[in-house]
């Protein structure tokens, strides 16, 4: 009989030692890095493969897939770039884990570097991210010190220098693509593929670009085998995933769980609805994932299962509201974000969710008309897949989600001419942003 | 002027040599942070040193230093209170922190820096920190469901000079310090 609740990623949360380098070598640390340098890259690309391990930054594609795509003997540079530009809304996971023990990422990332035969990698950590950022250079320093980067890692020959860099407070440079032009110096605006990062990524090199808690778990892997992984989980969706539960619940924080766990068990975990609440609505993997509700409760949260059920794993981040949230003013807010967040490179996505949120402002504060609602499909229908990087595409998760399961409270605040949640109106509040065009529907 | 003295230039350098020979450009959020720690704010004064140092134009290191958030083009508070207020910080009240903040400060709503330049206020998207909502940044280090009583609080402490500890890790003086942070250019704790 298998661990009901193995852990992985969170095994040692419980051992404050394991923060520093001495910890956590003393708890078996880099141990499975001195095991990776011993086998052949194309040997260890292959036991990655064979775990089944998907990438957790959202898209979930297969980690070692995406390692055997990074061509070998083009005569430029490999590249490794670590995603620790966490910014999707509720998503909290990548901090916890370099916050607690940054050592197992940095380990991922030699792995990696060396599956990958790069001798250069960077961690993008978000320049929100202060104590994170200092954290990690601590930690990449003893590192050095202690031989595990530097010209012969471990001991073995092979090179490896670790780079950190932080960005400077933009959402879309978690998008692969927008990280490589930050990184490259430029503004962070994504790049069309083809060509992919793995072919010509930084410095139009050869590139593996992961997140944090993906290469958190390589080191596991290696450990305890590819059988073992794959045995936790589902079938398509291997391991385990650590959920980020946030907004109306008890316990708010991350909880590692087998993927395919139901949504009810990650609630039970984190101690239920907050105040004994019932729950009207929740995001699976972040604001960029269609809402779902109390009626998917028992929706197993790995990719298949919650493609199935009309929503996105993305990163597993769980936003939780309850019956007394106004689901118009949630919409609200996140498309605020993303009009903030776009890059301005797409006019659908510059201009729609600028449209979109403003639309969303009237209608919460009592001043929406009956127009309104087609009005806000039409605008979704011409942001989605219309632009070139996925935020666009995000940022009407949102807005078709909620008109989906929560169209009645949109009419409700277009018939009352007011918020029924905060009693808000015409009567209160002043409309905001009025201005001429606003009162001409496009035909 | 020169923004950068001797030392900075210094640590210009080495900000420089992380990057792969020929990619000094990689360096230019560090480098706009390093002239940030000196003035306060990205100046043109340090956009032209910048552009200088990495043999770009002015114009170029502008069209970066306007796309982030952090690297601020405008005079700017001696603290930066950043507030989240979207979805997660939202659901725990951040509406009511955002409004306490600018109370507390002095900060005009829609206005961003108090009159008398101690602060500026910055509505932040989401922080990654949503297990603590509803969050506050103060000069980017991180304090934990926070109350309106407690902004008020944590402005009056900044007020009396006193660095406010935060909720983990450690604190930088002011926006100053923490953009000397930002650029690696101080030793890490």
């Amino acid at each position: 009989m298998s661990d009901p609740t193995p852990k992985i990623v969170t095994a040692n949360w419980g051992n404050p030692e394991v923060f520093g380098i001495d910890g956590y070598t003393a708890a078996g640390g880099y141990e499975a890095l001195r095991a990776a340098l011993e086998m052949t890259p194309a040997d260890l690309i292959d036991v990655v493969k064979a775990s089944g391990l998907r990438g957790r930054g959202g898209a979930g594609f297969p980690t070692g897939v995406k390692w055997s795509f990074v061509p070998q003997g083009t005569g430029k540079p490999t590249y490794v770039v670590a995603n620790f530009d966490e910014s999707e809304p509720g998503t909290f996971n990548n901090r916890e884990i370099v916050e607690r023990e940054p050592h197992r990422f940095l380990e991922g990332v030699a792995i990696a570097s060396y599956a990958v035969q790069s001798h250069h990698a960077f961690v993008y950590c978000r320049g929100e991210f202060l104590w994170p950022g200092e954290i990690l250079e601590t930690a990449i320093r003893d590192a050095y010190a202690k031989g595990v980067f530097g010209e012969s890692v471990l001991g073995s020959g092979y090179a490896l220098d670790v780079v950190l860099h932080k960005g400077a407070g933009a959402y879309i440079c978690g998008e692969e693509t927008a990280l490589l032009s930050s990184l490259e110096g430029y503004r962070g605006q994504p790049r069309l593929r083809p060509p992919f990062p793995a072919v010509e990524g930084l410095y139009a090199s050869p590139t593996l670009i992961n997140n944090v808690e993906t290469l958190a778990n390589v080191a596991s892997i290696l450990t305890n085998g590819p059988e073992w992984f794959a045995g936790i989980g589902t079938e398509k969706s291997p391991g385990t995933k650590v959920f980020s539960v946030s907004g109306k619940v008890e316990r708010p924080g991350n909880y590692e769980l087998p993927m395919g766990t139901p949504l009810r068990t990650v609630l039970e975990a984190a101690g239920g609805v907050l105040g004994g609440a019932a729950l009207k609505a929740w995001t699976p993997g972040g604001s960029s994932t269609p809402m779902l509700t109390a009626e998917h409760q028992d929706v197993g949260l790995d990719f298949e299962s919650v493609a199935a059920a009309g929503s996105l794993l993305g990163t597993g981040a769980i936003i939780v509201m309850d019956e007394s949230d106004c689901i118009v003013e949630a919409a609200r807010r996140l498309v605020q974000f993303y009009a903030h967040e776009s890059c301005g490179k797409c006019t659908p996505c510059r201009e729609g969710t600028w449209w979109v949120s403003r639309v969303l402002g009237r209608i919460e504060h009592g001043y929406g008309r009956e127009e309104d609602l087609p009005l806000l499909d039409e605008l979704g229908r011409n942001i989605l897949f219309k632009a070139f990087c996925a935020l666009a595409d995000g940022a009407v998760s949102p807005i078709e989600s909620s008109l989906k399961h929560f169209r009645h409270e949109y009419e409700a605040h277009i018939a009352e001419r007011r918020c029924p949640f905060t009693g808000k109106g015409p009567g209160t509040e002043p409309e905001p942003d009025p201005d001429p065009e606003m009162s001409e529907v496009p035909a | 002027m020169a923004v950068l003295g001797d030392d900075d230039r210094r640590v210009a350098e080495a900000i420089i040599a992380r990057y792969p020979e020929g990619r000094a450009r990689s360096a230019v959020l560090p480098l706009l942070y390093l002239v940030q720690s000196v003035e306060g704010s990205v100046t043109r004064d340090g956009l032209r040193e910048v552009a200088e140092l990495l043999g770009i134009t002015t114009a170029e290191v502008e069209a970066v230093a306007s796309f982030y958030t952090m690297l601020r083009l405008r005079p700017t508070g001696t603290h930066v209170i950043s507030v989240c207020t979207n979805l997660s910080c939202a659901l725990r009240g951040a509406a009511d922190v955002f409004e306490a903040a600018h109370e507390a400060t002095g900060v005009e709503l829609g206005e961003e820096t108090s009159a008398d330049g101690a602060f500026t206020i910055h509505e932040e998207e989401c922080l990654g920190a949503c297990d603590a909502a509803p969050v506050v940044q103060i000069d980017f280090a991180n304090h934990d469901r926070v109350t309106p009583e407690r902004v008020a609080e944590l402005v009056e402490s900044l007020r009396s000079g006193e660095v406010p500890e935060p909720s983990r890790g450690r604190a930088p003086k002011d926006f100053r310090h923490a953009s000397r942070v930002l650029a690696s250019a101080e030793e890490p704790a």
